[in-house]
């Protein structure tokens, strides 16, 4: 029993890891994101390709070579961080892609009327951005962006491979040091699943909140 | 959409396109500035010596990533046809009329699509042998992969249902078709044939999972790639090499599976989501991008 809740305090300590990681990656993720939608969705060409180029790379790699090779390569090249700060950079990298998509499906989404209707009332282009499209876009955009966060949440669990002692990397250790699988997957499953719902259960309020009643 | 985005701008004048003209130049040697300066610390770390990136080509190295290649595409073959007739079964349970077949099926779908898959495959390489069964080690990849994509292809069959017109069934039901009946003749087959594009997109997640085969040894691509690397220290070259594969292929999968929605929504069938004349469709669920990302 005393095993069990000394497993609870390190399980308690990943489950902080991951949650550090998952809201560092999605910071950075939204972030890059959103400077990525901006250069697809620009009029010029060189930006829009390098925004396509980047975001068809990031969304056929698997995360793990990614990883691999942030981790294991680029110090050959002279480049290195310390594990935490390279997980959170290469989450935020990879899922910038799929946060980008998120952000230009919503943007799309908004028919095209609405922007002609604005620059036909005389609003600038900041304006129609800012009071039409833009609220607009955010709607379709919730549902799909909290998909990238669970999507981080659960890809931050791949530290483990790399080193990151995040809450998977602790219940490896866990598990083969003690001879108790059961509680320690099963407190850590508990961790993840919560994490998850919430996440699901406040972007449905969110959506909710902003859906048009008309 | 390839063009540009016609939501946001308006055509531009004389003096948007001299503008326009002026950040493309900006941005091409910005772009170049970056590649020159990688490519500068590359080189100073001695990464782009020809031998390091030729050795790739040697017919024995081939033939070993080669085979990893192989491996991967069995994984991912093995998955797909054994989580396709899960994720069916898992959603058909979850829709039916039995509360405690679809509570089973509710509380499986949201725990394997909610703890990650290394979690999984840990569970099946540390705990489940002490239970006294040992799993060998290409079945301790593909039954976790399964059971999590198995849950996730259980909500695309389910929003394949949902997006189906409810006329169908209506309709069903007014011939004197009972619940099964509807859902097994009429409305099942129809949604299947919506998923189809979302079906081939997750292709590229299954080959992405089987990457964790590095977990327990698995000799898939990544796996190769890492004992090559380990072998040689060519890191950043092996690592780069299946980099390019994986995303070659992948890239092939999603085009075909744009290609397949593309179709889909020129050619609607009965039953199907009703076609948008501007093609700006807003985002569903259906979406191969939105519905899951990782």
């Amino acid at each position: 029993m005393s095993e069990i809740l000394k497993h609870i305090g390190v399980l308690v300590g990943g489950l902080g890891v991951t949650v550090e990681l998952s809201l560092l990656g999605f910071v950075g993720a939204a972030v890059l994101g959103i400077a990525l939608t901006i250069m697809r969705v620009s009029p010029v060409t060189p930006l829009r390709a390098f925004g396509t180029l980047y975001v068809e790379v990031f969304r056929n790699i698997p995360l793990l070579v990614f990883l691999f090779l942030f981790v294991f390569g680029l110090p050959d090249a002279g480049i290195s961080f310390p594990l935490f700060t390279s997980e959170a950079i290469c989450l935020a990298m990879y899922f910038a892609a799929f946060a980008c998509e998120a952000m230009r499906g919503g943007i799309n989404a908004v028919p095209v009327g609405q922007a002609e209707a604005a620059r036909a009332l005389g609003m600038t282009f900041t304006q129609s951005l800012r009071l039409i499209i833009l609220p607009q876009a955010f709607r379709t955009m919730v549902q799909p962006l909290a998909n990238v966060l669970i999507g981080i949440v659960l890809g931050s669990s791949l530290g483990a491979a790399v080193g990151v002692s995040e809450l998977t990397g602790r219940v490896q250790i866990l598990e083969l040091q003690y001879d108790e699988p059961l509680p320690t997957v099963g407190l850590a499953a508990l961790g993840y699943v919560v994490i998850t719902l919430t996440i699901a259960l406040v972007a449905g309020r969110v959506q909710k909140r902003m859906a048009v009643r008309r | 959409m390839s063009g540009v985005n016609r939501v946001l701008f308006d055509a531009p004048g004389p003096r948007a396109r001299r503008r326009i003209a002026v950040a493309s130049v900006v941005s091409v040697l910005v772009m170049a500035g970056v590649v020159v300066l990688g490519l500068v610390q590359f080189g100073r770390n001695g990464q782009l010596v020809a031998a390091k990136w030729t050795y790739f080509t040697q017919a024995p190295i081939l033939r070993f990533l080669l085979s990893g290649i192989g491996t991967t595409g069995e994984v991912a073959a093995v998955c797909a046809v054994l989580a396709l007739p899960l994720g069916a079964v898992l959603a058909l349970g979850r829709m039916s009329d039995s509360r405690v077949l679809t509570a089973v099926c509710v509380v499986f779908i949201e725990f394997f699509r909610s703890v990650p898959l290394l979690m999984v495959i840990y569970i099946f390489l540390l705990a489940v042998p002490k239970s006294g069964y040992t799993f060998p080690v290409f079945w301790q990849l593909v039954i976790p992969i399964v059971l999590c994509s198995g849950a996730v292809l259980a909500e695309v069959f389910r929003a394949g249902v949902m997006a189906l017109d409810s006329g169908q069934s209506e309709a069903a039901y007014a011939l004197g078709m009972k619940r099964r009946q509807v859902m097994w003749i009429v409305v099942f087959p129809q949604a299947i044939r919506l998923v189809v594009p979302t079906l081939v997109s997750q292709l590229v997640s299954l080959l992405k999972d089987s990457t964790l085969g590095y977990a327990v040894s698995v000799a898939e691509l990544l796996n190769q790639a890492k004992d090559l690397s380990s072998y040689t220290h060519y890191f950043i070259q092996s690592y780069t090499v299946v980099a390019v594969v994986y995303i070659l292929v992948n890239a092939a999968i999603s085009q075909f599976a744009h290609a397949l929605e593309r179709r889909a929504r020129r050619k609607p069938r009965a039953g199907g989501v009703v076609p948008d004349p501007d093609g700006t469709r807003p985002a569903t669920e259906l979406d191969s991008e939105t519905l899951r990302v990782a």
